[in-house]
C-alpha cells in the first residue's frame, strides 16, 4: 500500500472530471422535476446519449459534433417519455422505467460496431500563464470545455429559475399545474420543453463518459450514474448549486475509491467499488426527512378536463 | 380535434385487450426494426414466437419455457403486490442475486454431506437472503421516508459487487483450478432444484405456481389484499379505513424480496448450477415488464411470464439462426412495455373526435 502516490492536486482535478456526467444529468433532471415531471429514464437517456455522441464523434472525427449529437439523441429519446406521460397520460414511474429499459437495449444495438474503437481526443483548455500556475492551474484552468459548460449550465439554470419570468412559470407549473393552467399557461408544452432539456443534458452527460472520462464504448457503461443523478436531485433539495456540490461529493467518492484501488489498500476491490452506491443511500437517508422543497405537483398526471 | 374524455370507471374490456394490442403493435414495430437491421421481419417474428413452441426442434425448446418463465413469474408476482399499492421495488435483480448467494451458500456449507434437509434449508436461505435485501429499502422508507425506488436500485449495484466478491473468494470452488465461480450444484444431489431435467421441471416452477395461487387468493379473498388494492387506488380512503402504510410497505417489499430471492436460489441450484460473476442476466428487470404486461393480475402475470420467456428463447434462436443481435431482443422487450403503457390510455380515457367549439 502506497498512499503517498496519490497526488491531491490531480485528485481534485480528476474529481471534477468524474463529477461532470452526474452534474449534467442531474441539472437536466432538476429542471424536469421543477416542472413537476419525475423522469426515471435518466439512465436510459444517458446511455443513448453516450453511444450517439460516440458514434458521431468516431464517424466525423469531431468530438464537438459528437457532443451535439448526444444532446440531440438524449432529447429524441425523451420524446418517447413525453408521448407516454404528456400525451397518453401514462404513469410517470412506469414510463421512466420503460425509457431506461428501452434505452439500455437500444444503445447496445446501436453500439455493436463501436466496441473497441477509440474516439477522437478532445483538447484541453490551455491558457498560457493561468494553466501553468501550480495547484490552481491544473484544478481550475486545464480541463476540457464541456466541464466548464456543465458548470455554466448550472449557473444558467439557477439564474433562469430565480430571476426570469420563464423560470417563474416553470416553477408554477411544477408547484400547481391546475392553477398554472387556469392562469393560461400551457402546462403540457412547458413540461415537454423541460423534459427535452433534461434529455439533452442527460445525453451530454452520457457522452462525457464515453468520449472523455473512459473514453471508449462498452455496453451499459453508465453503470447507474443516471440513478445517482436522480438521487442527487433529492439530495440537492431541488437547488441548482447544491447539485454542483453533491456532484463533486460523489465525484470525490468515486475518484478516492479508484485511487485506493490503485494504491492497493487492504480493502477488496469489490467493496471499494460499491462505496459510491452505499454513500448515495446513506445521503438519501440523511436528507429524506426534509421533503418540503419538492415541487408539489411532482409526478402527478395533468389532464385539462379536471 | 381529438379529445380525451376520462371514463367514470376504467373499461374492463380494454383492460383485457391492451396487452394483446400491445403485443401485436410490438410485433409490427419490432418487425420494422428487424427489417432495418437487414433481417427478414416475417421470418424473425416466426422464429421468436412460433418455432420454440411448434417448430422442428420444439421438443428441445419447450422445457426452456419453464426454465426461463419460472423466475420471471416468481419475481413479477412479488413486484405486482407492491406496484398495486404504489410501492416501487425495482431492485429485484439485487434481491435475486443475494437470494442465490445465501441459498447456494447454505448448500455449499454442507458439501459433501448428502441429506434430505439440505435443499429445504437452502430454500429458506434463498428466501431469507432476498427478504433481508428488500428490508433495507423497506425499513429506510418506513423509518425515514427514503425513496424506495432509488435505494432498491442502488442495492442492485452493491449486490453485483458482492456477487463478484463471493465468486472470487468465499464461495469459489476450491477444486476449480483457479477459475472464478462456485462448485456446480448440479453435481451435488442434495442441493439440486431439478425435478426432471428433460422436461425443464424444477422446484422454481412449482414455487411460481404456488405464488400465483397465493397472490390470487390474497388479492381476492383476503383483507390484506384488499388493503393493497385500496392503497393503490385511493390512498386517502385507505388511511381512513385504518390501513397501516408502514406495515403494508414492509409486507409488499418483504414478499417481493423473498420471492426474488427464491427465484435466484432455484436458478443457482438448477439451470445455472453455480454462483459466478455473470450469474444474473436481468430477470429482475424483465420481471417489471412481465408484471405490467400481466396487468398486475396473478393469472395475467403467468401468461405474460410465458410470453416473455418465449421472446428470450426465440431471441436466442434468432440470434444463432439469423444473426439477430442480442440487444435487438432487449429493444423488443422494452418496446412491449412502451406500447402497453401507451395503449393503456384506452382503459382510462375515451378518445373522441370533437368538432371545434367555442371555449
Amino acid at each position: 500500500m502506497d498512499l503517498s502516490a496519490i497526488n491531491p492536486v490531480l485528485l481534485v482535478a480528476s474529481l471534477m472530471v468524474a463529477a461532470t456526467p452526474i452534474l449534467l444529468a442531474a441539472i437536466g433532471e432538476l429542471v424536469a422535476e421543477k416542472a413537476g415531471v419525475l423522469n426515471l429514464g435518466v439512465e436510459g437517456m444517458m446511455i443513448v446519449g453516450a453511444i450517439s455522441g460516440f458514434a458521431i464523434a468516431v464517424e466525423t472525427g469531431s468530438p464537438w459534433l459528437g457532443f451535439i449529437a448526444s444532446a440531440i439523441g438524449g432529447a429524441l429519446l425523451s420524446l418517447l417519455f413525453v408521448f407516454l406521460t404528456q400525451v397518453v397520460l401514462a404513469n410517470q414511474v412506469a414510463s421512466g422505467l420503460a425509457l431506461t429499459l428501452f434505452g439500455l437495449g437500444l444503445s447496445a444495438l446501436m453500439g455493436q460496431s463501436y466496441v473497441g474503437v477509440r474516439p477522437p481526443p478532445i483538447g484541453q483548455l490551455h491558457i498560457p500563464v493561468l494553466s501553468d500556475l501550480p495547484v490552481i492551474g491544473p484544478i481550475l484552468f486545464s480541463h476540457d470545455l464541456i466541464l466548464y459548460l456543465g458548470i455554466a449550465i448550472v449557473a444558467g439554470v439557477w439564474a433562469a429559475l430565480k430571476y426570469t419570468r420563464a423560470g417563474l412559470i416553470l416553477r408554477a407549473v411544477g408547484e400547481n399545474h391546475d392553477a398554472a393552467h387556469a392562469l393560461g399557461y400551457k402546462v403540457v408544452r412547458i413540461r415537454i420543453m423541460a423534459i427535452m432539456f433534461g434529455g439533452a443534458c442527460a445525453g451530454l452527460g452520457g457522452a462525457y463518459i464515453s468520449l472523455i472520462r473512459v473514453p471508449q464504448w462498452t455496453e451499459g457503461m453508465t453503470a447507474g450514474v443516471g440513478w445517482i443523478a436522480l438521487a442527487l436531485v433529492v439530495f440537492a433539495s431541488w437547488k441548482p448549486w447544491r447539485v454542483l456540490l453533491g456532484a463533486y461529493l460523489f465525484g470525490g467518492v468515486t475518484v478516492v475509491q479508484l485511487n485506493l484501488q490503485a494504491a492497493g489498500v487492504a480493502i477488496p476491490v469489490e467493496y471499494l467499488a460499491m462505496s459510491p452506491y452505499l454513500i448515495t443511500i446513506i445521503v438519501l437517508v440523511i436528507l429524506s426527512k426534509d421533503k418540503s422543497s419538492a415541487p408539489a405537483s411532482l409526478g402527478r398526471i395533468f389532464h385539462a378536463s379536471h | 380535434m381529438i379529445v380525451l374524455e376520462k371514463r367514470p370507471q376504467p373499461s374492463k374490456a380494454w383492460s383485457l385487450a391492451t396487452p394483446l394490442v400491445a403485443v401485436l403493435a410490438t410485433m409490427v414495430f419490432g418487425g420494422l426494426l428487424f427489417a432495418v437491421l437487414g433481417k427478414n421481419p416475417v421470418e424473425a417474428i416466426r422464429i421468436i414466437f412460433y418455432d420454440p413452441l411448434f417448430g422442428e426442434f420444439a421438443s428441445y425448446y419447450r422445457p426452456q419455457l419453464l426454465v426461463k418463465g419460472a423466475p420471471l413469474v416468481l419475481i413479477a408476482i412479488g413486484l405486482s403486490l407492491g406496484f398495486k399499492a404504489g410501492i416501487w421495488n425495482i431492485g429485484a435483480e439485487g434481491q435475486y442475486i443475494i437470494g442465490a448467494i445465501v441459498g447456494a451458500g447454505v448448500g455449499l456449507a454442507f458439501y459433501p454431506l448428502e441429506a434430505w434437509y439440505i435443499f429445504p434449508l437452502m430454500v429458506v436461505g434463498g428466501a431469507l437472503g432476498g427478504w433481508i435485501w428488500a428490508m433495507i429499502p423497506a425499513l429506510l422508507k418506513v423509518k425515514f421516508g427514503t425513496n424506495e425506488i432509488l435505494v432498491s436500485l442502488m442495492l442492485v449495484y452493491v449486490a453485483e459487487q458482492l456477487l463478484a466478491s463471493v465468486s472470487l473468494g468465499l464461495l469459489k470452488n476450491p477444486e476449480g483450478f483457479g477459475f472464478p465461480g462456485s462448485r456446480n450444484l448440479n453435481d451435488y444431489a442434495s442441493a439440486n432444484s431439478w425435478i426432471s431435467q428433460e422436461t425443464g421441471m424444477h422446484w422454481g416452477v412449482v414455487a411460481a405456481m404456488i405464488a400465483v395461487i397465493f397472490a390470487y387468493v390474497l388479492l381476492n379473498r383476503h383483507m390484506l389484499g384488499f388493503h393493497i388494492r385500496l392503497t393503490g387506488e385511493a390512498p386517502r380512503a385507505a388511511r381512513f379505513a385504518g390501513v397501516n402504510p408502514g406495515r403494508l410497505i414492509l409486507f409488499c417489499l418483504g414478499t417481493s424480496g423473498a420471492l426474488a430471492g427464491l427465484a435466484g436460489l432455484f436458478e443457482a441450484a438448477g439451470p445455472t448450477g453455480q454462483i459466478s460473476i455473470d450469474f444474473n442476466v436481468g430477470y429482475g428487470f424483465t420481471a417489471i415488464i412481465v408484471a405490467f404486461l400481466g396487468r398486475l393480475h396473478p393469472v395475467g402475470i403467468l401468461l405474460a411470464g410465458a410470453l416473455m420467456a418465449l421472446t428470450y428463447i426465440g431471441g436466442e434462436i434468432a440470434q444463432s439462426q439469423m444473426g439477430l443481435p442480442a440487444a435487438a431482443i432487449q429493444v423488443f422487450q422494452g418496446m412491449l412495455l412502451f406500447f402497453l403503457l401507451a395503449f393503456d390510455i384506452l382503459t382510462n380515457y375515451r378518445v373522441r373526435l370533437n368538432t371545434r367549439e367555442v371555449a
